[in-house]
């Protein structure tokens, strides 16, 4: 518990380094692999820093129950599911009202980049399970989602990336841990990109931030975004690297 | 769910939009008249009836006695929830919350925890075993757009207004109260909706049912932001976000003027 000894903790010592010796703008270590659930028609699993996530896609098939299908596009169902063991003290499995909000708008971010009009009656059902957690889990997952949609095929505009920001000590920082988010003047942005048109279709803020500060921890995320980016793409590549017929090779 | 009739409102929504015109007349920024009437359940412990325009949700606090969460052992909380009532909108039916309204208490309720507004040791009252919960419940009794800041409006004047009850024996005295909840911030929610290639304020229905986004900032008094979130399937640029946050900080002002 941080909040004890909060006058001890240094968040960024003389040398610019953190907690866990990273830099300011430095990501954890991220790891990401395509295809990895045979049954599913895309998946991706994905590591970033101690969070741990399997994304999944089955779809565009039949929309059921009946009444949620558009008669305009494919639905996008997310579910951002966390696993009892995945936290400290055990999470209940019904899905919280925190799974419920982020499962709506990492679908809604992931509907930007999908050519849902293709597919009018039908859904696309994404899972991404978090089996482990430490900060940042909702950017885990939607960036493992992005990948399992490349991988399941579907039509996209872009992929979308995921990074966090925010602050802590004073500081602003990339890719906060669990221990910097437990600051008491913590702040935590989670963002996601397409990372070609640099548009936002993930935006979550909660702490307290001047408007200066964000638009310095907006720099910071966008340079952070394009890391990750390199290494979805680079994911995809190493699964389909000698398959593609890419815009490069006409 | 999208009629044909809303198809038509749209489409005339857009054209006119690109014109930099709305359907009431407002400028792009501009919020509609805001109306607050504090007090308006005397068994609340505190409550409010806010109207943004045509928007109109009552308010009301109740404390209860609960265990703190083993992460805070010294410290109360605050719990938010929106009831869309089917009186509001032929869309909304009875029924547990859907995701839309639970991404809506959830906003709420950051914008106000966040800014660290109500200091949470002061609900504490044995370390780790009892402390007060303050239960914000609102009902949306007409749904003509904008929610989130008709909610948000809502339930700060509740809190404002809102007594802590007298405690005697781990228990809650009814009906008496030993002093009033103490808020250092006022942190007022403001919300944009992005149709076409125009952001504008406050939207109303028909331009809810136009929008491809939407987002929502808190700010305080101290010009701090305190709360993001954005939501629908569409984009937004950061120009459009450092706009909207500098339309937040002015208009906010004349909400709290209100409170």
């Amino acid at each position: 518990m941080a909040k004890k000894q909060e006058e001890k903790i240094v968040y960024m010592d003389s040398k610019g380094k953190r907690l866990d010796g990273r830099k300011a703008e430095e990501l954890r270590p991220i790891k990401i692999q395509a295809g990895v659930i045979p049954m599913a028609d895309g998946s991706a699993y994905l590591e970033w820093g101690q969070n741990k996530v399997v994304a999944a896609v089955h779809g565009p098939r039949e929309c059921l129950p009946k009444h949620t299908a558009s008669p305009y596009k494919a639905v996008i169902k997310f579910n951002y599911r966390m696993a009892t063991f995945s936290v400290p003290e055990r999470k209940n499995p019904r899905p919280s009202r925190r799974e419920i909000e982020i499962s709506k708008v990492c679908g809604e971010a992931l509907e930007k980049a999908i050519f849902v009009e293709r597919f009018p009656n039908t859904e696309i059902e994404i899972t991404a399970e978090i089996f482990d957690s430490n900060a940042g889990s909702r950017i885990s997952a939607l960036t493992a989602a992005a990948v399992a949609l490349a991988d399941a095929g579907i039509p996209m505009r872009d992929l979308v990336t995921g990074v966090s920001v925010g602050k802590a000590g004073g500081k602003i920082l990339v890719d906060l841990s669990k221990d910097e988010e437990d600051a008491p003047d913590a702040v935590d942005v989670p963002i996601a990109f397409l990372p070609n048109s640099k548009e936002i279709v993930l935006l979550q803020l909660d702490g307290v931030m001047t408007k200066k500060e964000w638009q310095q921890a907006y720099k910071m995320a966008w340079d952070a975004a394009q890391k990750v980016h390199e290494l979805q793409k680079g994911a995809l590549k190493a699964k389909y690297g000698n398959n593609v017929k890419g815009d490069e090779k006409k | 769910m999208i009629s044909d009739l809303w198809d038509l409102r749209v489409d005339k929504i857009v054209a006119e939009l690109k014109e930099g015109r709305r359907g009431d007349g407002r400028k792009v920024d501009e919020m509609r008249k805001v109306e607050i009437i504090n007090g308006i359940s005397e068994n609340a412990d505190g409550s409010a009836r806010v109207k943004l325009g045509e928007t109109d949700v009552i308010s009301g606090v109740k404390f209860t006695t609960g265990i703190p969460y083993p992460d805070s052992p010294g410290e109360g909380s605050i719990s938010v929830g929106v009831d869309l009532l089917p009186i509001a909108s032929p869309d909304f039916e009875f029924g547990p919350p859907n995701a839309e309204s639970i991404e809506l208490s959830r906003v709420v309720d950051r914008g106000i925890r966040e800014s660290k507004a109500i200091d949470f040791k002061d609900l504490c009252l044995v370390d780790g075993e009892l402390a007060l919960i303050a239960f914000v419940d609102m009902y949306v009794l007409n749904h003509d757009g904008n929610m989130f800041d008709a909610c948000g409006i809502a339930a700060l004047s509740s809190l404002l207004q809102a007594k802590i009850p007298k405690i005697e024996g781990n228990k809650i005295v009814k009906g008496e109260y030993k002093g009033k909840l103490n808020l250092k911030f006022r942190p007022v929610l403001n919300t944009f909706a992005k149709i076409g290639n125009t952001v504008v304020s406050d939207p109303t229905l028909s331009e809810e049912k136009s929008m491809t986004s939407r987002f929502s900032v808190a700010v305080t008094e101290d010009d701090n932001i305190t709360a993001f979130q954005k939501g629908l399937p569409g984009a937004f640029k950061i120009e459009e976000i450092d706009n909207a946050i500098e339309i937040a900080l002015q208009n906010s002002k004349k909400v709290r003027k209100l409170l």
